[in-house]
C-alpha cells in the first residue's frame, strides 16, 4: 500500500507503517496523519521529533514511561502523562506517533 | 473506533443464538516470506503444497498420540458448544470448538483413517483444498488457545493442541501469521519480542531506578547482566516498555530490594514470552527458550524467578525441564523455575516484607486469572496454588478485594480475549467480540462492589486490557499488574 505525497510514491506495510525509514520528511507524517483525521500541531510534533530523535539512538522507540518523562520536561508536568499523549494519539501513543515518525510498529505484547 | 458492533453486556450471561459465517472474514496479516525462512519455514506455497500439509498432519498424529486421541475420541456431545469466548463473542458457530476441531478432524479422517478414505462424505471427511487452508488459516486464529473447553470436554480433547499443530502445518508449507512470526524472528536477532536492544533496556532500567528514587528517596536497583547475582529474573519485554506492565517491574525490584537478594535481568535473554508454543513450533520453542539456559549458565545464578506472563509460565512450569533442562546447576532448595508471585508468596509468610494495604485504598480489586497459568501450570506446592498464591499477594496488599462470579475464575476462567498470538490490530473486532464474557463477569463486580482495579499477571491480557476496556465503557486504566499493587504497598526502608 504506497502512500503518495508531492507526487512521490512511498512503500508501507499493510498497516500503513513505513518500509524504509530513510524516506521519512515531514510533509509524509502529515499525510499520514490526515489519512487518520489528525491534524498535528506543535505538540504533536513535539513528540514526533522526541521519538525519531531517540530511535537514532536506541534503534527503538522509548518505553511510554520514558517519552512521558521526556514530554513532561519540554512541556510542563501537566503533559508529562499518558492521558495527555492518548488525547494527542488516540489509537496509542506508542503505535500511532510511530506510525507518523516513520518508525517501526513496536511489536509484541504491546 | 473499528467498523463493528461491540457486544451488548447484560444482566446476566446469555448463550446467543447462532450467526453462521459472521467472522469468517476475520483473519491476521500473512507473514512476509523473509519472516517465513527466519523461522526455518519455506517462504513460498509449495507447488503439490496439499500433499504436504497432508503428510506434515501425518507426521504430526505419528509424533503426539495425544493429538491422535483428540482427533479420534470426539463423539459430538456439544458441551463444548457455549464454552468458548470467541463463541459467546461472535455467534459464530466455527468458533464452537468441537467446530474447530472438526477443521482439522475432517482432513485427519480422509487421509489417516479407514472410513474417511473409503467413505469420506458418510463420515465429514474433507480433501485439502485451497478452501479448506483458506477456513483454517481464518479460524485456527480465531481461538487463543486458552483451553477453557478442555475443561468441559469430558474426553479431555484439547483444541489448543489441535490448533497449534494446524498452525504448525499451514507454517510448514509457507502460510505463516505476520504478527507471531515477526516477533519470533526478533527474539532471534535482537534478544526480545519487541525488539529492545541492550543499550535501549539499559537506558530504560536506569531511568526507572531514578524515578523510584524521586519517587521513594529509596536506591532501587534494576541490575542488567550482573555476573553472580543470586537470582536471574525472565519477564516479558512488556514489561520494559508498556503500561501498566512496567508498574509491574517495578514491584518486583523493590521485592528484591527489601528481601535483600541480589538479582538481575539478561540482556541475552530478555524475553520470557515464548511465542512458538502458539504456532506450535517445537524447534522454535527449543530455541527461544534456550537463550534462557544460556543466560543462567553465563551468569552463574542459582535460581530463575519467571515475571508475569502468562504463557511464560506454562512454557517454563511444563516445558523447562525437558526442553532445556536438567537445572543441577541451581540451587534445588527452590522450585525451578519460581513464578515472581512464588516469590512474593514466600517473602510474604516469612514476614520478609513491610506491606501497608492501606497504601491501595483508593482501589477496589478483583483479579483476572490468565489462562494459561489457570489451566496449564501450578504454582507452590498445594492444589489450586495458581489460584491461591496470586490472591494472597493481592490480600497482603490491598484491603478491599472481590472475585468475579465462580463460571468465570480459576480453572473455569474465560480468556481476555487477545491470547494465543492474537493481540495483534488486524484482528480487534475478534479481540473486542472475544473479550464479552470477561467484561460480562466484570460488569457486576463493578456494579456490586464498585471495582475499580483489574488485576492480571499476563502482559498479553494487560495489553489486551487496556485495549478493549473502553469498548465496553471502562476506563483503559483500570487494568493492573499484580506487583502493580506490591509496589504501591511496599514501605521501602523499614525492612531493609
Amino acid at each position: 500500500m504506497p502512500i503518495v505525497v508531492n507526487g512521490q510514491s512511498y512503500e508501507t506495510d499493510e498497516e500503513g507503517y513505513l518500509t524504509n525509514r530513510t524516506d521519512w520528511n515531514e510533509d509524509l507524517a502529515k499525510e499520514m496523519a490526515k489519512v487518520d483525521n489528525c491534524n498535528l500541531t506543535e505538540n504533536h510534533w513535539e513528540v514526533i521529533n522526541f521519538l525519531r530523535e531517540y530511535y537514532e539512538e536506541y534503534q527503538i522507540a522509548p518505553a511510554v514511561r520514558v517519552l512521558t518523562k521526556a514530554i513532561g520536561k519540554k512541556l510542563g508536568p501537566d503533559k508529562g502523562n499518558s492521558k495527555y499523549l492518548y488525547e494527542l494519539f488516540p489509537y496509542g501513543p506508542a503505535k500511532q506517533a510511530c506510525k507518523y515518525a516513520g518508525l517501526p510498529k513496536p511489536t509484541g505484547c504491546v | 473506533m473499528a467498523n463493528f458492533e461491540t457486544p451488548a453486556l447484560r444482566e446476566y450471561p446469555v448463550i446467543p443464538l447462532v450467526h453462521a459465517g459472521t467472522m469468517a472474514h476475520s483473519k491476521p496479516f500473512v507473514a512476509k516470506p523473509d519472516l517465513q525462512k527466519a523461522l526455518g519455514f519455506p517462504g513460498e506455497l509449495p507447488e503439490n503444497w496439499e500433499k504436504q500439509a497432508v503428510k506434515k498432519l501425518g507426521e504430526l498424529v505419528d509424533e503426539s498420540r495425544a493429538l491422535r486421541v483428540f482427533l479420534d475420541s470426539c463423539v459430538k456431545c456439544g458441551a463444548c458448544t457455549d464454552k468458548c469466548h470467541y463463541y459467546l463473542g461472535t455467534s459464530d458457530p466455527k468458533n464452537m470448538p468441537v467446530a474447530r476441531q472438526d477443521l482439522l478432524r475432517s482432513v485427519y479422517r480422509r487421509y489417516y483413517t479407514l472410513s474417511g478414505r473409503l467413505f469420506p462424505k458418510l463420515v465429514g471427511a474433507r480433501d485439502m483444498t485451497k478452501e479448506v487452508l483458506d477456513e483454517w488459516y481464518s479460524y485456527f486464529h480465531q481461538c487463543s488457545q486458552c483451553r477453557r473447553c478442555s475443561v468441559f470436554c469430558p474426553y479431555g480433547i484439547d483444541t489448543a493442541e489441535i490448533s497449534m499443530a494446524a498452525r504448525e502445518i499451514m507454517d510448514s508449507i509457507s502460510v505463516g501469521q505476520k504478527y507471531c512470526n515477526e516477533i519470533i524472528g526478533k527474539v532471534f536477532s535482537i534478544g526480545n519480542n519487541l525488539g529492545l536492544p541492550e543499550p535501549a533496556l539499559r537506558n530504560t532500567l536506569d531511568g526507572l531506578e531514578e524515578d523510584v528514587k524521586d519517587e521513594t528517596g529509596v536506591d532501587v536497583k534494576f541490575p542488567l547482566d550482573e555476573k553472580g547475582a543470586e537470582v536471574l529474573v525472565i519477564t516479558p519485554s512488556a514489561d520494559f516498555f508498556a503500561e501498566p506492565h512496567i508498574d509491574g517491574l517495578i514491584g518486583y525490584a523493590k521485592v528484591f530490594h527489601q528481601a535483600g537478594i541480589r538479582w538481575t535481568l539478561s540482556s541475552h535473554a530478555s524475553e520470557a514470552a515464548n511465542f512458538s508454543m502458539f504456532i506450535g513450533s517445537h524447534e522454535n520453542l527449543h530455541k527461544v527458550a534456550f537463550r534462557i539456559r544460556e543466560a543462567a549458565l553465563d551468569l552463574g545464578v542459582k535460581r530463575i524467578v519467571v515475571g508475569e506472563c502468562g504463557h511464560a509460565w506454562r512454557v517454563a512450569y511444563s516445558f523447562w525441564n525437558t526442553l532445556i533442562g536438567p537445572f543441577d546447576f541451581l540451587d534445588p532448595r527452590y522450585p525451578v523455575p519460581q513464578h515472581i508471585c512464588e516469590f512474593t508468596y514466600d517473602l510474604i509468610q516469612r514476614g520478609a516484607l513491610n506491606l501497608d494495604k492501606s497504601a491501595n485504598d483508593d482501589k477496589v480489586v478483583t483479579y483476572h486469572d490468565s489462562c494459561n497459568v489457570a489451566r496449564a501450570s501450578r504454582m507452590g506446592t498445594m492444589p489450586g496454588g495458581q489460584f491461591i498464591i496470586p490472591r494472597a499477594v493481592i490480600r497482603a496488599s490491598v484491603n478491599k478485594f472481590h472475585d468475579m462470579e465462580p463460571g468465570s475464575i480459576h480453572e473455569s476462567t474465560f480468556c481476555c480475549g487477545g491470547g494465543g498470538g492474537l493481540l495483534t490490530d488486524d484482528l480487534m473486532e475478534l479481540r473486542v467480540k472475544g473479550a464479552q464474557p470477561r467484561m460480562q463477569a466484570l460488569k457486576h463486580v463493578v456494579e456490586d462492589h464498585g471495582v475499580n482495579y483489574l488485576a492480571a499477571i499476563c502482559a498479553i491480557c494487560k495489553t489486551q486490557f487496556a485495549k478493549v476496556l473502553p469498548y465496553y465503557q471502562f476506563p483503559m486504566d483500570m487494568i493492573g499488574s499484580v506487583h502493580g499493587l506490591v509496589s504501591k504497598a511496599i514501605q521501602l526502608g523499614t525492612k531493609e
